[in-house]
């Protein structure tokens, strides 16, 4: 490179540096405004809007490879996941996947929704092991290296914690509020069939206890039959490990269960004949009746549906708007997603968006034109088995308000006159 | 023969009974798990207490332990705080306002040990030793009025109480409500 072309690119180099702390500077500012706040297209002093070109243009942006691991937009800061506030301790706590502000049925890694009981460990993969034990022909110890040697599958499936929401709870201001306790991603490990199958399986064996190495040794005891149908050991989450979180490196994934039993950094599966009774499947994770008898391993999340577009705290504009939303089913496929735009009185089946998986979340959209006037909006998942998403009413009949986990119900918002949208769960 | 064994266990997994089929196939991954490994990490205690380990304590020594160890979360009589509250209950589970304590809905009491042992307290678990663990579960079982202020339990005696809502549980019996798809003139 001659003198001559060295200067200049030292030039525009130093140009870039102090542009984009200019930039960066601005892109603070902007992203302190409030969600949805646009750029006035009337406002003279703003040089970025037609006809003028924008300062992004003028000058090159960042380099190449400047995030190693790449972190959304700066004007994205506020999708977040939704962190309770106020909470006496957060060892043992949630934190909600913002599904109202998610396109399509995939979600980022580091928006899934948490539910830890002992806080989240940091595990080194060198030093965790898999053991296989008890009613085998041969008990077992795995690496993780060990455990991706086994063929390998990958799968999209939802994840969903049970109490999500509790019938006592219904009141939430946001999606994310109400039924934020979903995500779902593609799934990628062995089949649980495959390592019990390299073990052994003894006659007599009906239940697997899986255990995680958290500070919790978070224990719960899953059917053989699951075990040998559909159940994974894995070791991804949308291509890249599983986050730590997530249960990092290894986790147990039951399509379609409730959450708490796709145990976290599972080190131990113990083959036994007979459930451990552990105080997750006893004292929680069970169902209190009005008789004050309790339903007890209510394994299957049912069908469920939200529109999160329009929801809680948005606001819309009189004219079109798309009704959009997530369906899924713990027992298949999403059939059908019906959107009702008067309360309840009629009902609309909306569009599917392909793929519509087993077990997965499944988009609907429905296009609409509001007339301004105050309405009550609503969705309802029927899925593959015929079974039809209930109203609370509905549900709450056989169930009572006190049953905490798996409450399904259909979700209302309410759109007064002025477009602000608000929980409708009368 | 081989063919034949693996004709057979083809055979019973269509039949349902894969639970007793023995395995298929074999990749050779991973070695064998020895006993003393087993023993180190199984902690599992069923509700029959197989797996209790040595050791017994009693209800005032689980007092000492509860004051120092569990009541900054628990409260002082296990009234509950940051904490589940652990005591009281009974009676209520069938009303508008149940109480879900150790006393009122825990089925097995062989459960206290296992999760004592396993994940309390929150920020040192398992730290504590199995004497210390019987006899916390010594005292909460008092504090429920489940045991007698003097008991001593161990694997045996731990085993034995049978929990007011031992009977308490039943199957799941989903889909318990069948809505329909309407789509005119619905009940709003």
């Amino acid at each position: 490179m001659d003198q001559k072309r060295k200067d200049s690119a030292s030039r525009s180099r130093r140009r870039f540096l102090t542009d984009s702390t200019a930039i960066i500077g601005g892109a603070v500012a902007a992203a302190a405004a409030p969600a949805g706040a646009l750029a006035d297209d009337k406002a003279p002093s703003n040089g970025n809007l037609p006809p003028n070109v924008p300062e992004w243009m003028k000058a090159p942006g960042a380099d190449v490879g400047s995030q190693p691991y790449g972190t959304p937009s700066p004007f994205e800061k506020n999708v977040i996941r939704n962190i309770p506030k106020n909470q006496p301790q957060y060892t043992s706590s949630a934190s909600r996947t913002p599904i109202q502000d998610l396109d399509g049925i995939i979600t980022p890694n580091g928006l899934f929704y948490e539910r830890h009981h002992g806080g989240i460990p940091e595990i080194d993969p060198a030093q965790h092991r898999l053991m296989i034990h008890g009613l085998v022909d041969k008990p077992l110890v795995l690496t993780v290296e060990d455990v991706r040697r086994f063929p390998s599958q990958s799968r999209i499936h939802f994840l969903e914690c049970s109490g999500n929401p509790s019938y006592t709870a219904m009141k939430g201001k946001t999606a994310s509020d109400l039924v934020g306790l979903v995500s779902c991603g593609e799934w990628t490990g062995v089949p649980l069939k495959i390592l019990l199958q390299e073990a052994g399986i003894k006659p007599g064996a009906k239940w697997v206890i899986a255990e995680g190495a958290d500070a919790a040794a978070m224990t719960r005891s899953i059917p053989i039959e699951k075990c040998l149908d559909d159940a994974m050991i894995v070791y991804s989450q949308n291509g890249e490990r599983l986050r730590p979180a997530q249960g990092y490196p290894l986790r147990v994934f039951l399509p379609g269960f409730e959450g708490n039993m796709n145990i976290k950094w599972v080190r131990r599966l113990h083959i036994t004949d007979e459930p451990v009774y552990s105080r997750e499947e006893t004292s929680k994770y069970t169902d209190l009746l009005p008789s004050g008898k309790a339903r007890q391993f209510t394994f299957y999340m049912e069908a469920k549906s939200i529109i999160t577009r329009p929801s809680g705290t948005q606001k819309i504009e009189k004219g079109f708007n798309e009704i959009t939303g997530i369906a899924w089913s713990g027992h298949g496929k999403i059939a059908k997603v019906d959107v009702s735009v008067d309360g309840g009185k009629s009902w609309k089946a909306a569009t599917l968006q392909e793929p519509v998986l087993t077990r997965a979340l499944t988009r609907f959209r429905l296009p609409w034109t509001w007339d301004g006037s105050p309405v009550v909006i609503m969705s309802r998942a029927t899925d593959e088995t015929g079974y039809v998403q209930p109203s609370f009413e509905e549900l709450t009949k056989p169930r009572g308000l006190n049953s905490f986990y798996h409450n399904n119900a259909i979700m209302r918002w309410q759109i007064a006159a002025n477009g602000e949208v608000t929980n409708g769960n009368a | 023969m081989a063919t034949l064994k693996v004709a057979f266990a083809a055979a019973m997994l269509s039949l349902g009974m894969s639970a007793t089929a023995s395995a298929q196939t074999h990749y050779g991954i991973g070695r064998p798990a020895t006993a003393a490994e087993i023993a180190g990490w199984n902690i599992d205690i069923n509700r029959e207490g197989t797996n209790l380990p040595p050791g017994s304590g009693n209800v005032a020594h689980g007092r000492e332990v509860f004051e120092a160890q569990c009541s900054s979360c628990h409260g002082n009589k296990g009234e509950g705080g940051i904490g589940d509250k652990l005591v009281g209950g009974q009676g209520t589970l069938a009303s508008a306002k149940p109480i879900k304590t150790v006393g009122s809905y825990w089925p097995y009491a062989t459960t206290l040990f296992d999760y004592i042992r396993r994940a309390m307290p929150l920020n040192a678990p398992q730290s504590l030793s199995n004497d210390d663990v019987y006899a916390l579960s010594a005292y909460l079982l008092s504090l429920n009025g489940i045991v007698p202020d003097t008991a001593t339990l161990d694997a045996k005696s731990l085993a034995a109480i049978k929990m007011p809502n031992r009977d308490g549980f039943v199957a799941d019996p989903r889909p318990d409500v069948k809505d329909k798809r309407c789509m005119k003139d619905c009940k709003p």
